[in-house]
C-alpha cells in the first residue's frame, strides 16, 4: 500500500507542492531533449536521403567538436576555427561519399550500415591521432556564448535558466527552421526529398545522387558541429560522448526514422520523460533511471506504434 | 519545348541510333546485338513478349545500364558509357513501368522536381530563398502550371501522389518527364494496368505531346491496338534479339512477329 502511494500519488503531491522545482525539471528536460533531437536530426537527414542508418553520427558530433577545439588550441582565432571546422565537415562528407558510399552503391542496406561502423572507428582513431585522446574543454567564451544563469522568482520559489541553454535553444530552433524551409521550398531540398522517395526516379530527372549525398552528409556534419558545441559546453569534449548516439535511437523510434518534426518532438519527449522520471520516481529505485528510461519508452512505442509518431505508415502490397 | 545544347536535328533525321548493343547480366543475355534508330519527331514503339529485353533496352538508352558491347549515338554524339543524369541533361526523359514517383511529395512538387536541371541558381541563394532563387522558382512554377493544365490535373496539384489512383499517378509521372522539356521521351508501358477510358486519355496525351511540342517519343507497350494506332514505326524484340523493324503494317504481317506472339515451337 505504501509502495503504491509512493508510485502513484506521492510524486504528484511533490509536483503540486513545489511548482518551481517542477518547472525547473521541465526546463532541464526540454534542454537535454533538444540536444537529443539534434543528434536524431543528423540521423534522419542521412536516413531520409540514402536509407542508411548512420551509426557514425554520434562520433561525428565528437569529431566536429574536437576539430573546432583542436584548431582553436593550435592558435587560430575562434571564428576562423569555426569556419575551418565547417570546412572539415564538408571535406568529411566529400570523402565519405567518394570513399565509402559510391563504391557501395546498390549494396544491401546492412552493408552500408556496417560501413558506417567503419567510419565510426576510423574517426575515433583519426581524431585521437590528430587531437590526442584527452578530454578537451569546449571554447564557449571565444565564441561569445553566454555564461551564467537567469534567475526568476516565480512559482513560489525560483527557477534558474542557464544562458547557455537558452542560446542553444535559439540556435537549434533557427537551424531546424532553416532546414525545414530549405527542405520544403528549394530545388535542392526537393531533390533531397526526391532521392529519399525513389533513387531511380530521381536519377531519371537528372538529380545526381553523388551531389545529394555530399549535401546531406554535410548538413548532418553541420548539425553534428552545433550539437557538439552545446553538448561539449555542458560536459567535456571527449570520445565518451559517442554513447549519446545510442540515446538517439529511442528518439528515432519515437519520432520515426524519416521525419524531421518527429526527431524534434521525439527528442523533447525523451528528454522531458527522462528528467521527470529521474527526479520524481528515480529515488524509489535508487536513481540512475535516465540510463534506461528512454529505452523503455521506445519499447512501448515499438509495441503499439512501430512506425513512430510521424513516420510513414508501413503499408505493403502483397 | 526543346532542350538546349547540341546540334539541331531536323525532323525526320536520326535523333538516336543504337548499334549492335548487347547487354548481359552474368550469363543471362538481356539484349543481343540489337540495332535500330529513332528519328526526330516520330513515335517509335518497342514491342515484344515478356522478357524480350524491352525495358533493358530503355534502361540502356537512359544510362541506367551500361551495355557490354555496342554504341549509342544521341544528337550526333557517340558514347559507350553514360550516367543517368547525363542522359537527363542531354534531354532524355522517361517514365517507369511500375510508376516511380516521389510518393511523399505532392503532384506539384513531383513535377517541379522535373525542372531540377533547369534551375541553376546556386546553393547559397537556395538557402536564403531570396532574390534570384525566388524569381527562378516562380518562373519555373509557371512552366509547371502549363503542364498541369495540359494534363488536366489541376484538382490534384496539392495531393501527395501516394494517395492518387494509379491512372492519375501515371499522368503525374508523364508530367514530371514533360517538365524536363525533353528532346526524347521514353515511356515504359504508359498504359499498363489502365482501363479503356484511361488508355484513351493517355493515348491522346501522347499524341498531343508529339504534335504540339514535337517531342520524339519511344514507347514500350503491350496493347497491340494502342501500338498500331499511335506509332509511326515499330521495332520488335524477342529473347533480346531484334526480329522485325518497320511500319505497324509491315510488322503486323511479319511471320516472325506472329510466331513470337503466338508462341511457335522452335
Amino acid at each position: 500500500m505504501h509502495l503504491l502511494y509512493m508510485i502513484l500519488i506521492d510524486p504528484f503531491v511533490q509536483m503540486a507542492s513545489a511548482p518551481d522545482l517542477l518547472v525547473q525539471t521541465l526546463w532541464e528536460g526540454l534542454v537535454s531533449g533538444m540536444l537529443y533531437a539534434l543528434i536524431a536530426l543528423g540521423f534522419v537527414l542521412i536516413f531520409k536521403a540514402s536509407g542508411v542508418f548512420n551509426f557514425a553520427q554520434g562520433i561525428m558530433v565528437v569529431f566536429a567538436a574536437l576539430t573546432l577545439v583542436g584548431i582553436y588550441e593550435a592558435g587560430v582565432p575562434a571564428f576562423i576555427a569555426l569556419a575551418l571546422a565547417i570546412a572539415v565537415m564538408f571535406l568529411l562528407a566529400f570523402v565519405v561519399e567518394r570513399g565509402v558510399l559510391r563504391p557501395l552503391v546498390g549494396q544491401p542496406d546492412i552493408i552500408l550500415f556496417m560501413a558506417t561502423f567503419g567510419i565510426t572507428y576510423f574517426l575515433i582513431g583519426f581524431g585521437e591521432l590528430v587531437f590526442g585522446g584527452d578530454p578537451k574543454v569546449m571554447i564557449t567564451e571565444p565564441l561569445y556564448l553566454p555564461k551564467g544563469a537567469i534567475t526568476y522568482h516565480a512559482f513560489g520559489g525560483m527557477v534558474q535558466l542557464q544562458k547557455l541553454d537558452i542560446a542553444a535553444a535559439i540556435i537549434a530552433s533557427l537551424m531546424v527552421a532553416g532546414l525545414a524551409v530549405f527542405f520544403s521550398k528549394t530545388r535542392i531540398g526537393r531533390a533531397l526529398r526526391a532521392v529519399a522517395d525513389s533513387h531511380e526516379a530521381a536519377l531519371s530527372v537528372g538529380i545526381s545522387l553523388e551531389q545529394i549525398w555530399v549535401i546531406v552528409w554535410f548538413a548532418a556534419g553541420l548539425v553534428a558541429l552545433v550539437t557538439g558545441v552545446f553538448w561539449g559546453a555542458r560536459s567535456d569534449v571527449s570520445f565518451a560522448l559517442e554513447v549519446i548516439a545510442l540515446k538517439a535511437l529511442p528518439v528515432l523510434i519515437l519520432g520515426g526514422f524519416t521525419s524531421i518534426p518527429g526527431a524534434i518532438v521525439g527528442g523533447l519527449i525523451i528528454g522531458l520523460g527522462e528528467k521527470i522520471v529521474e527526479f520524481y520516481w528515480g529515488p524509489l529505485v535508487g536513481s540512475g533511471t535516465d540510463a534506461w528510461f528512454a529505452y523503455v519508452i521506445a519499447l512501448v512505442f515499438l509495441l503499439f506504434r512501430p512506425q513512430g509518431l510521424f513516420g510513414e505508415r508501413i503499408i505493403e502490397r502483397v | 519545348m526543346r532542350a538546349t545544347g547540341g546540334p539541331d536535328i531536323a525532323v525526320g533525321d536520326v535523333l538516336l541510333s543504337v548499334e549492335n548493343v548487347s547487354l548481359a547480366f552474368g550469363g543471362v543475355k538481356a539484349v543481343s546485338d540489337v540495332s535500330f534508330d529513332i528519328r526526330k519527331g516520330e513515335i517509335r514503339a518497342i514491342i515484344g513478349p515478356n522478357g524480350a529485353g524491352k525495358t533493358s533496352m530503355l534502361n540502356v538508352i537512359n544510362g541506367f545500364y551500361q551495355p557490354q558491347h555496342g554504341r549509342i549515338t544521341f544528337k550526333g554524339a557517340t558514347r559507350s558509357k553514360m550516367r543517368p543524369y547525363e542522359a537527363a541533361e542531354g534531354g532524355i526523359a522517361r517514365t517507369f513501368q511500375n510508376v516511380a514517383l516521389f510518393r511523399g511529395m505532392t503532384a506539384l512538387d513531383n513535377i517541379m522536381a522535373g525542372r531540377t536541371l533547369k534551375m541553376r541558381k546556386n546553393f547559397v541563394w537556395q538557402l536564403l530563398r531570396h532574390g534570384p532563387a525566388l524569381r527562378e522558382e516562380v518562373e519555373h512554377r509557371h512552366a509547371v502550371e502549363a503542364i498541369i493544365d495540359f494534363l488536366k490535373i489541376q484538382e490534384i496539384r496539392r495531393t501527395p501522389v501516394g494517395r492518387l489512383p494509379y491512372g492519375l499517378q501515371k499522368r503525374v509521372e508523364l508530367g514530371r518527364a514533360l517538365a524536363m522539356e525533353p528532346e526524347l521521351l521514353l515511356l515504359d508501358e504508359p498504359m499498363a494496368g489502365m482501363n479503356l477510358e484511361e488508355k484513351e486519355d493517355m493515348s491522346r496525351f501522347i499524341l498531343d505531346v508529339n504534335d504540339h511540342f514535337g517531342t520524339t517519343i519511344a514507347l514500350i507497350e503491350h496493347d497491340m491496338g494502342v501500338v498500331m494506332d499511335l506509332s509511326d514505326r515499330v521495332v520488335v524484340l524477342d529473347h533480346g534479339i531484334k526480329i522485325a523493324d518497320g511500319t505497324p503494317d509491315e510488322v503486323r504481317s511479319d511471320q516472325k512477329v506472329i510466331d513470337a506472339y503466338l508462341g511457335v515451337a522452335h
